[in-house]
């Protein structure tokens, strides 16, 4: 589904991504782990087609098309989802009429009717229910003055929503205490399915207790230099990221 | 680093779509400003003796004045020798019925959406058209005289309506009340003209609609409306402009009048030129507006939406001197590309129990100034007078401005003012989270201006609100690449 190839990117002229390769298939749920500055937010913004990032090399294909040639809303519309780490505050625009534009934008782009009134209320209790998002809050402007644990919610109901093919989670457990946590969590597995992927980054192995990941990768000075399945998560919450950077480092030096 | 485009700063560049010239023969008078140019204006007019006294008396008084210096914008020095203070199309003869109107005119106006054919007309809208300096046409007129409404040209009025005029005229903005006032009063040449009996709420909206052909010219319109007791009338008035590099005046002046227990509700839906996108022609809009709540429990509502003009000037205000009176004004202004507003209103509160609310939406993009500037005023006799202001302002992009002033001047105890004001901006960083979800960057930005002018919108009569939502997306178009 997704196929990242000798990935480079900077910003400002600073090399941020250094050959990222990765490979991603339908259902599968994937963890990129790794220190703070390791290049994981930056690679799920080049992911999602965030303009200040400079491919400068590699390749992505998506579904089978050339994902860098895409715009940031068609990649959207292709079924790329990306869970913001910090959503953006909108004032003015309530959450309700946000997502409604943003399900009928896809639906034009797929050549299919809006959805009308009824029909998307329908939607609406539906993935209300999936991920215990209050109705309350869908009436406010979208995630203007949400607590942390609300706008992480409201990413995951937007996710519910959208039913993209490759959700991309960018630190989505940061901030959250152990309740929004588990419940974020939980709204994220009962999302999984097999035709969907899921791209976890995540700085600590908290989230992977909630969400068992079936590949874990270690990205480290802008290259994934490990990957394994959930016991590395493991081997790293018992001894920090220095066991593999060390090495990493080592090896560069000599 | 790479160069990006900033997608703000394209959002903004549109083209603006009313910028035709009508050719079409126009009398004109030669350029500048003496007694001799009022004499001739009032003589073309056909104007009695008292009306080109009034004139006189107020360009002596204007003589006097010096041109306000202390608003928010910045402009040349205006050459007022330099302007064309009469300009009609011909003929001027009266017209019996809107067939014997140049068919030119009325293509004119089909194409700026106007249809002066009575039979294609929204119904429920009566229109009065001013092109330059004359009315050219009001229709449903004799429809609103069968319920003793009187819907016609400030000049009409002058001639069959003396007594009103003379009562009226100046009684709530005086010719010496500012410099584009006193201007006003010496040179106007046509406008509006509404009268709502007593007891009589008019049963369609009555509108004007302003258009500036002729280069060079100014226009200088003058609108009163006087509601009776116990009377409700809503009104409407809309304006365009042909593109031009030269900068154009316009200085109107509109009274209101409400009577007791009388409603007055004005919307108006600004859209003169507003300029190239380097700054270069477009309109000055420096406009002094006024409502007087003369009896109790009367009410004046403004509501304006401002996409146009290279500047505005305009603070339409609510003097409060009826007991239990009410004044609100809702804004939405929009500024783009090197347009620069200084807008607000002010809330003079001298009767018990009055109340006022003023809501104002600033929206700058481009390179453009947007400042509200309001005064909330409640004097020693304003027993329980109460205010709110809600003055919000919102960034398209970081090269544009916004700012308040309020003023706030309490003599009362009983009084009580809130004001709250807010700015918020649309950044890179919304727009990312709006595409990302599948919105493109236009369809983010409208949806973002929309959600933040709704409330004042919400106020406009229905067959306008539509109409208004489309002028702010044009004005939009493009803001987004």
């Amino acid at each position: 589904m997704l196929s990242v190839k000798n990935i480079h990117a900077n910003i400002d002229g600073r090399e941020i991504l250094k050959g990222i390769n990765l490979d991603i298939k339908p259902g599968e749920v994937h963890a990129i782990m790794g220190p703070n500055g390791s290049g994981k937010s930056t690679l799920a913004s080049v992911l999602a087609g965030r303009e200040e990032y400079e491919v400068t090399e590699g390749s992505v294909s998506f579904l089978g098309k050339d994902l860098l040639e895409l715009s940031t809303e068609d990649r959207a519309r292709e079924g790329l989802f990306l869970a913001f780490q910090y959503p953006v505050e909108i004032p003015g625009v309530s959450t309700t009429n946000f997502i409604k534009a943003a399900v009928n934008e896809k639906r034009k782009y797929l050549g299919q009717e809006p959805l009308d009134a009824v029909a998307f209320l329908k939607m609406m209790k539906e993935k209300m229910a999936l991920v215990e998002i209050d109705q309350r809050l869908l009436s406010r402007s979208i995630n203007e003055g949400f607590s942390g644990g609300e706008k992480k919610r409201n990413e995951v109901f937007q996710m519910a929503m959208l039913e993209p093919k490759l959700a991309i989670m960018d630190e989505t457990d940061s901030g959250l205490d152990i309740d929004a946590l588990r419940i974020v969590a939980n709204g994220i597995n009962k999302l999984r399915s097999p035709d969907r992927a899921v791209l976890l980054i995540t700085h600590y192995q908290r989230l992977l207790d909630y969400i068992q990941p079936d590949y874990v990768h270690v990205l480290y000075n802008g290259r994934i230099v490990k990957s394994g399945t959930k016991e590395l998560a493991l081997e790293l919450e018992e001894k920090g990221y220095d066991f593999i950077t060390d090495e990493v480092d080592l090896a560069a030096n000599q | 680093m790479k160069e990006k485009p900033d997608t703000l700063e394209q959002a903004v560049l549109t083209e603006y779509k009313y910028g035709f010239v009508t050719d079409i023969d126009t009398d004109v008078i030669a350029k500048g400003l003496s007694e001799n140019t009022i004499r001739l204006i009032s003589s073309k007019k056909n104007e009695p003796e008292w009306m080109l006294d009034w004139r006189l008396k107020a360009y002596n008084h204007w003589l006097k004045l010096e041109e306000p210096k202390w608003s928010n914008v910045k402009y040349p020095i205006i050459n007022y020798q330099d302007i064309i203070y009469y300009a009609a199309p011909k003929p001027k003869k009266q017209l019996n019925s809107l067939d014997e109107a140049d068919p030119e005119l009325l293509a004119t106006f089909e194409k700026l959406g106007i249809s002066l054919n009575e039979q294609k007309r929204l119904t429920g809208v009566a229109v009065d058209v001013v092109m330059d300096s004359v009315s050219i046409a009001t229709s449903f007129k004799e429809q609103l005289s069968e319920i003793g409404v009187i819907f016609c040209s400030i000049s009409e009025a002058i001639q069959l309506h003396p007594e009103l005029v003379k009562k009226y005229l100046g009684s709530v903005v005086p010719m010496t009340d500012n410099y584009f006032a006193a201007l006003n009063s010496a040179v106007f040449t046509d406008g509006s003209f509404c009268f709502i009996p007593k007891g009589v709420r008019c049963p369609m909206e009555l509108s004007t609609y302003f258009r500036i052909n002729t280069e060079n010219a100014g226009q200088f319109e003058r609108t009163l409306i006087i509601a009776e007791d116990e009377s409700y009338v809503s009104y409407l008035e809309g304006c365009t402009a042909p593109m031009r590099d030269e900068n154009q005046l316009h200085a109107a002046v509109v009274e209101l009048v409400a009577h007791t227990k009388a409603e007055i509700k004005y919307s108006t839906v600004q859209n003169w030129y507003p300029g190239d996108k380097n700054g270069l022609g477009g309109i000055y809009n420096f406009v002094t507006k006024r409502g007087m709540c003369k009896g109790d429990h009367s009410k004046i509502s403004w509501t304006q939406v401002e996409t146009g003009s290279a500047i505005t000037w305009k603070y339409p205000s609510v003097i409060l001197k009826g007991d239990h009176s009410i004044g609100e004004f809702y804004s939405v202004a929009f500024t783009n590309n090197h347009q620069q507003a200084d807008t607000g209103t002010k809330m003079i509160h001298l009767g018990k129990n009055t109340r006022s609310r003023i809501v104002s939406k600033g929206i700058s993009a481009g390179h453009s100034q947007n400042s509200y500037r309001g005064l909330v005023r409640a004097s020693k006799q304003a027993t329980n007078a109460r205010n709110y202001s809600q003055c919000d302002s919102l960034l398209l992009g970081d090269k544009c401005g916004a700012h308040t002033f309020p003023y706030i001047e309490v003599k009362n105890k009983t009084a009580i003012v809130e004001h709250e004001a807010t700015t918020s901006k649309i950044g890179e960083d919304q727009l990312f989270y709006c595409k990302q979800r599948g919105i493109d960057a236009e369809t983010a930005v409208a949806l973002i201006v929309n959600g933040f002018a709704k409330e004042v919108m919400n106020q406009l009569p229905m067959e306008f609100a539509v109409e208004a939502q489309k002028l702010l997306a044009i004005s939009m178009e493009g803001s987004v690449g």
